[in-house]
């Protein structure tokens, strides 16, 4: 059929822009298709139809992340209105496992893309720092699954991660200097301890259980 | 009456090791009489030796001679009750407290030659450990032997209900919960499938061998060999922690290593029970087969099961302790001990459960239990376990030297080597499966390590000691070969495992520190994570993960959680702990600190067109809670050296007077101790600030407890502008100009003005201000903490005004 020749081609092409076997792509396209009902793009709206993420207290960043232009590789700053399949693989494709063959360079700009991926998910405003305030709206969000806990809490904790995180980055500062807020690199240093590498990926060949939306 | 036979001998210049031999001597009988031995002619024996006189000089000291001779006495003196004797004004009855005597002494020697051990750096930087204390124990035994005596060897009984269960308890309390389940997969597949291969590869070998060898061993049949391959094939936990836990190797692999250890006694207590049994047939049908397949599955579970239970009562108890906090450490360890014992009752797997019911109890009993409590387990935990430890391996020493053995070349040679290529062949061919499903794949240096790890110890040398010897004659000779394998697992291994470690490169564990940072960090990607799986449309591991933990929220935690804190968000809970620690740390350390980062921001003057100073309003202390801050601040001035770790929340001040900065410290860490409802510092918003572009990092400090000086304009005041919703904050930092400022120290002697407390005008409200002072106090009374802030260009109006209560 011409369609699935054509389809090849563009399955080929996504594999190589993406880096996804073919075999992933089918099975995403077939979760793309779920989600937009059959049509081509997918819009914020479509994301409220997953029963799962209801409950999940950052989902309005994940949506968020999804539209970024900075994650879709267009804009340096702003949202799309909806997105495509290739969109959708792009965004997926930051949570891909490494791979075994990575040299050191391949693993550095892998462990640097998922961070920027993080990045951009509290920076978002877009201006390159993640600010305090930006800060407190993460960890607000983090909390907002407990209606009790007061927002001071959320704040509190907020600052003293930042103050942390200014240490760890800046040293010693003057009283008159201002720790503006956390730069790219400045994340980059704070995760230095921790693998993203090998903790950022969902395994996307098994998904035989597709969960269903409404 | 027979004379005592009095060794002489300069007691005092040789005391220590006297005593300590004089210990073990003693011991023998009361090790023997647990029903080793006949005890009846060793106590002959042993009274034997001390009527001798002059027999091996060190061997007897004279406290040691009388108390024999007393119980000789009264066998022998019988008689002498129907004469009359003098009352004895000091009399000695050694039999009274033999026993827990001897058990002591024991325990002080392994106490004594830890402590030794690391008093001496140079060897236990090259041998581990475990290595030396075998080889103490080697000598203690050839002492003993060499008196004449025979040594005690290491009672199964004693090993598996008191020896072992401290190590596990401390290990699975402690187990760190996070790589354990994510490598779960492959941690049972290590212990299950990686202990049935070695078991059976090694006691089909061994069996092929004794068909063609020599007579002794020629009649080993086919079961007693695959029993004795099954004892053989476990690797210890014991020795992998004594050995692991000095190589500080990551993370990964010390769980991979430890996890197997721990899960694979369940296959071993099937495959020892099970070819004990079939020991006496003949003929094994598919049925004993079947039957076998399904007890190691009643083993494991019905272990785990087992722990479960206790663990949740445990939990459950501990919900309601509040009242009684001396007693909450015993439960924790009656309930895992008394876990462990069930599951031995039943012929279960004790060590898993054990594990279980530590992990399963720790997270509720944690949210529970004060943080004395805390501590106190934890201490309790690691130091039975290090005894226990210290020990097993004394004792594996002694041992060997004790046990008759039966060497036969052909037979312990074999197992040697059947044993290392087992397990290489094992982890090789193990590694190459999994690697199929596992998303961080194991590169040849783990697997090298993982088959390097594989050390056997004291449980499979209680095992082969547990048998019994007229259903297996050849029972010396067992003993023997595994004894050998420790050895050359604990000291070949053991010894050279570090130095490879280093050859190899393989990556070390990163000492990173917990921080709230990574806290956040953490769970943002969880919640990351499980988001992009329902986007997906993937039920993985942290959609079940997710599932989990919020059945925990809403159900588990309600139950067995006592109080507010069953609502307790994990962030805040771990927020709280750090805190804690952080001011304990303050104040209990006396060591000198390094002088904390300092973190500032703009002074207020930038964001307050108002020009009024934004300061804090600061809670108010009756004048006698004050006059108690200066008294204790006084008698702690001497500690000065404080740590202050910069995620805190306080201010952070640049301080070229460590002194100054850390006086400040403690006294604001004895106000906050005295306040107790203080939970957040950060009071009212000065004024919203709706350009983004003015939006800079603030950081919410607290204030500083701070020594004022009377004289001085330029004391910089910290405040802290925490902003309302809409408008950032901003914090002042300043590095107080105090040079010059020793007189800060002297100052602290004389009577210290006060601390001073600064207005704040509200801006917003709803917003939360602690501290809500009395109106009508004077000045003077509401001095308590003082701000430190940077006056900047101008002075700070604020100061030394008198107090202005929060309207709201």
């Amino acid at each position: 059929m011409g369609s699935s020749q054509s389809m090849s081609e563009e399955v080929r092409e996504l594999v190589s822009k993406t880096g996804f076997s073919s075999d992933q792509i089918e099975q995403l396209h077939r979760r793309f298709k779920q989600l937009s009902g059959n049509q081509l793009t997918i819009r914020k709206e479509n994301f409220n139809n997953i029963p799962d993420l209801e409950l999940n207290p950052i989902r309005s960043k994940i949506i968020r992340a999804f539209f970024d232009n900075r994650n879709l590789r267009k804009a340096p700053n702003g949202l799309a209105d909806e997105i495509n399949f290739e969109d959708f693989l792009t965004i997926m494709s930051y949570f891909r496992p490494i791979e075994t063959n990575m040299d050191e360079e391949q693993l550095e700009h892998c462990r640097k893309e998922k961070l920027r991926f993080l990045f951009h998910m509290y920076d978002s405003d877009s201006d390159g720092r993640i600010t305090l305030e930006e800060y407190r709206n993460v960890v607000e969000e983090l909390l907002s699954g407990n209606p009790h806990i007061e927002k001071e809490s959320a704040r509190s904790i907020a600052d003293g991660a930042m103050m942390e995180a200014a240490s760890v980055c800046v040293g010693q500062m003057q009283p008159d200097q201002v720790y503006e807020g956390i730069t790219f690199d400045d994340f980059l240093k704070i995760w230095q301890g921790i693998d993203i590498e090998t903790k950022m990926h969902v395994r996307f060949l098994n998904m035989e259980t597709i969960a269903l939306c409404h | 009456m027979p004379g005592p036979g009095f060794c002489g001998l300069s007691p005092l210049r040789v005391f220590p090791s006297v005593f300590v031999v004089a210990a073990l001597l003693g011991l023998l009988p009361v090790l023997r009489s647990h029903g080793l031995q006949n005890t009846v002619t060793s106590k002959v024996s042993t009274m034997g030796l001390y009527i001798g006189p002059g027999e091996g000089d060190v061997t007897s000291a004279p406290p040691e001679v009388k108390q024999e001779v007393h119980p000789m006495t009264n066998h022998s003196g019988t008689p002498h009750m129907k004469t009359r004797k003098a009352f004895p004004v000091l009399g000695i009855d050694y039999p009274h407290v033999r026993t827990p005597f001897e058990v002591s002494l024991w325990i002080l020697l392994a106490c004594l030659m830890k402590l030794g051990f690391h008093v001496i750096p140079t060897i236990s930087s090259i041998v581990p450990e475990s290595c030396l204390l075998i080889v103490v124990g080697l000598l203690v035994g050839g002492l003993i032997k060499g008196v004449g005596e025979s040594p005690p060897i290491l009672e199964s009984k004693i090993f598996f209900l008191f020896l072992l269960p401290p190590i596990i308890l401390d290990a699975g309390y402690f187990l760190p919960l996070r790589p354990f389940t994510e490598n779960l997969g492959t941690i049972l597949i290590f212990a299950v499938v990686g202990t049935l291969w070695n078991a059976f590869f090694l006691g089909g070998l061994m069996y092929a061998v004794c068909l063609v060898g020599e007579p002794p061993i020629n009649e080993i049949g086919l079961l007693d060999n695959l029993l004795f391959g099954s004892i053989i094939s476990a690797v210890d936990p014991v020795a992998v922690l004594a050995v692991f836990e000095e190589i500080h190797i990551n993370e990964l692999l010390h769980i991979l290593v430890f996890g197997e250890s721990l899960l694979n006694d369940a296959v071993t207590v099937v495959l020892y029970h099970l070819f004990e049994e079939f020991a006496g047939i003949d003929h094994v049908t598919f049925f004993d087969i079947v039957l076998g397949f399904l007890s190691f599955f009643v083993v494991s579970l019905g272990g785990v099961f087992v722990g479960v239970v206790y663990g949740i009562t445990a939990a459950f108890t501990s919900r309601f302790t509040s009242h009684i906090r001396v007693i909450e450490p015993l439960f924790v360890f009656l309930y895992s001990y008394m876990a462990y014992l069930s599951a031995e009752l039943f012929h279960l797997s004790g060590i898993m459960a054990l594990i279980a019911s530590g992990v399963m109890m720790r997270p509720y009993v944690e949210a529970n239990i004060s943080h004395k409590s805390h501590t106190t387990i934890k201490y309790f935990l690691k130091m039975w376990s290090s005894i226990s430890e210290t020990l097993i391996f004394i004792f594996l020493g002694v041992s060997t030297v004790a046990g008759s053995h039966h060497w036969n070349w052909t037979f312990v040679i074999s197992t040697l080597l059947f044993c290392l290529i087992a397990r290489v062949l094992g982890v090789l061919g193990l590694t190459w499966f999994i690697n199929k499903f596992r998303i961080v794949k194991l590169t040849p240096k783990d697997q090298f390590i993982i088959a390097y790890g594989g050390l056997r110890g004291a449980i499979a040398f209680s095992l082969g000691y547990l048998l019994d010897v007229t259903h297996f004659p050849m029972r010396e000779l067992f003993l023997t070969a595994i004894i050998t394998v420790i050895f050359f697992t604990v000291f070949v291994q053991g010894m050279t495992i570090r130095p490879l470690v280093d050859l190899l490169a393989v990556k070390k564990k990163q000492e990173s520190k917990r921080s709230i940072n990574e806290e956040i960090h953490t769970q943002f990607l969880d919640h990351l994570l499980t988001g992009i799986e329902d986007i997906c449309g993937h039920y993985g591991h942290h959609h079940w993960k997710d599932k989990l933990n919020r059945f925990n929220k809403k159900y588990v935690k309600k139950c067995l959680i006592a109080g507010e804190r069953s609502n307790e968000p994990q962030l805040i809970a771990f927020y709280h702990k750090m805190e804690m620690k952080q001011a304990i740390e303050l104040v209990e350390s006396g060591a000198m600190g390094k002088i904390p980062p300092a973190v500032s921001t703009v002074s207020m003057q930038n964001i307050h067109p108002k020009g009024l100073p934004s300061e804090r309003i600061l809670p108010a202390l009756s004048k006698d809670k004050e006059e108690e801050i200066r008294k204790i601040l006084r008698n702690n001035l001497q500690k000065t050296r404080q740590r202050l770790k910069s995620y805190n929340r306080h201010t952070l001040v640049a301080d070229p007077f460590e002194e100054a900065w850390n006086q400040m410290l403690l006294r604001r860490q004895k106000v906050r101790q005295l306040e107790q409802k203080i939970n957040n510092y950060l009071t009212v918003p000065a004024h919203k600030l709706d350009s983004p572009t003015m939006s800079r990092a603030r950081i919410g400090s607290d204030p500083l407890a701070y020594e004022p000086k009377p004289d001085s304009e330029n004391l910089p005041i910290i405040t802290i502008d925490p902003a309302s919703p809409q408008s950032p904050e901003s914090v002042d930092l300043v590095n107080e100009e105090l040079k010059g400022k020793d007189s800060v120290l002297e100052e602290e002697e004389d009577d210290d003005p006060g601390l001073m407390m600064h207005p704040k005008e509200p801006s917003s409200p709803g917003t939360d201000d602690v501290f809500t002072p009395g109106p009508g106090d004077s000045p003077s009374t509401q001095r308590m903490l003082r701000c430190l802030s940077d006056p900047g260009p101008r002075p700070e109006p604020g100061e030394g005004e008198p107090f202005i209560p929060k309207g709201q």
